[in-house]
């Protein structure tokens, strides 16, 4: 699965100008067909895929520049035959390996030989806290699956971390989702907030939550933080809809992430490439160091220079760098915006429109769901 | 709920830590899922000593015999146990 939570990074560091988190999306294929899934509306367009020997020359390449987390991420990962051994590779070069996964499609045995190669931490997704919603949202049957393969986890001894991306049709089983994950032993517990890229945006007015569902939850994760805390730590993310101040996208631009891509296209974040203007380079053919501190892509919104007005003059500035550029693109047009996450943008009065819109329609009816189907409508 | 540290007890790094040296920062860190720490000089020195064999009390002794210089060392390396601790770093 794709994550959806743009900016759930935990890298406590500040400032240091190296890409110290690769995020391979090794596929955009995927089991499940999630509503909110923040992969390109038109992935179907990118089918090639880096082969073994290029992503291990990519990990290769992004440990001499420093990087020390390594995600797995997709699409679903584990749909590469491969990804034992690709694990297996960056284990050994002193990564902290991550596995970002709905465990759909991966057995038993499967899952014994991900544990065997060495991966530090496996995150699994789940859609709801009961088997119907669950399977419902992932337009799959999986949840019974997803909970064996939760405990064969923590039972090899690794830290338990499970991320369910929250919106209308989920955020009022909140407390419910809370006590799934405590009675799973999680260790930690991401209630990430749809944000709204991707399929998550031609679907928002069926997954938006309201005001009022949100401060209920708010409320309630606010609770079981304060009363579980040293057992399971719990992250609470609201979507930017519901902000005043945008943030800090990515810990800015090229400033800490990179992203690659099935396809091998080097992005600053997973959204980047519906970003129009912009040539990202590949890694096939582009050295890796040459594309983080070189390429025009990742120097393009490096810095203030491209800020516009409302961005240049804010005390703000150097803590949020103007927020997202894919939501400044999405929502006014215009990447180099603000973002319309914040009170002073001339566009945030477009997220406080998508917030009343949304309040007409229900969860449901009418969701475009993330399949090759719906892709390929897209494809222009 | 949080506790308090144990001179008698025997840390060691909690499950899906791992503590590393990282030459590109000339440092050592601390990673755990998908985050990572980066450690001063006096906290690695503390950090490698928890094996979950050394206890607190040992700990402060070998960092005492090895900076004998050091002044209030022992308060320095209790508090950051402490922190350790309460960060879920330390088990």
């Amino acid at each position: 699965m794709a994550g959806s939570n743009k900016d759930n990074a935990k890298i406590s560091l500040a400032d240091s100008g190296r890409p110290l988190w690769l995020v391979s999306e090794l596929s955009y294929r995927c089991p499940l067909q999630c509503s909110y899934c923040s992969n390109p509306v038109d992935f179907s367009r990118h089918k090639a895929e880096l082969n073994t020997e290029q992503w291990v020359d990519v990990f290769k390449q992004a440990r001499e520049l420093g990087t020390v987390q390594l995600g797995f991420s997709g699409g679903e990962p584990a749909v590469r035959k491969d990804l034992e051994e690709l694990i297996q590779e960056a284990r050994a070069m002193g990564f902290y390996t991550n596995l970002i996964t709905s465990m759909v499609g991966v057995s038993e045995a499967r899952l014994g030989r991900i544990l065997d190669s060495g991966i530090d931490h496996i995150q699994v997704s789940f859609q709801a806290a009961d088997a119907s919603l669950n399977d419902l949202i992932a337009g799959t049957e999986c949840f019974e699956h997803k909970i064996k393969m939760c405990k064969a986890i923590k039972a090899a001894g690794l830290p338990m971390v499970l991320n369910v991306v929250i919106h209308k049709g989920n955020i009022d089983q909140i407390e419910q989702i809370i006590q799934f994950a405590e009675e799973l032993d999680a260790d930690y517990l991401e209630l990430a907030t749809a944000q709204y890229y991707g399929f998550a945006l031609l679907n928002r007015d069926r997954l938006l939550p309201s005001r009022a569902q949100l401060t209920r939850a708010e409320k309630i994760a606010k609770q079981y933080q304060d009363s579980l805390a040293g057992k399971m730590k719990i992250f609470y993310i609201i979507p930017d809809y519901y902000e005043k101040k945008p943030k800090p996208c990515m810990h800015g631009w090229g400033k800490v992430f990179l992203t690659v891509a099935p396809d091998g296209t080097a992005l600053p974040c997973h959204s980047a490439r519906e970003l129009p203007g912009i040539d990202f380079p590949n890694v096939v053919g582009n050295n890796l160091s040459d594309i983080w501190y070189e390429s025009s892509a990742f120097n393009h919104f490096r810095g203030d220079h491209w800020m516009k007005e409302t961005c240049r003059s804010c005390p703000e500035k150097d803590k949020d760098f103007g927020g997202c550029r894919c939501q400044a693109y999405l929502l006014a047009q215009d990447a180099e915006e603000a973002d319309p996450a914040c009170e002073k943008s001339p566009h945030h009065h477009l997220m406080e429109e998508a917030i009343s819109a949304s309040e007409a329609k229900p969860f449901g009816e009418g969701l475009i769901y993330r399949n090759s189907a719906n892709s390929k409508l897209f494809l222009k | 709920m949080n506790t308090a540290i144990k001179f008698r007890n025997a840390y060691v790094l909690n499950s899906g830590f791992r503590l590393q040296w990282e030459k590109a920062q000339d440092s050592y860190v601390l990673l755990y899922p998908e985050g990572m720490v980066q450690l001063s000089f006096s906290a690695s020195e503390v950090l490698l000593l928890c094996d979950g064999k050394n206890t607190a009390a040992e700990v402060i002794t070998v960092l005492e015999e090895k900076f004998p210089d050091a002044e209030g060392l022992a308060v320095d390396v209790k508090e950051f146990l402490q922190e350790a601790i309460d960060n879920g770093w330390l088990e």
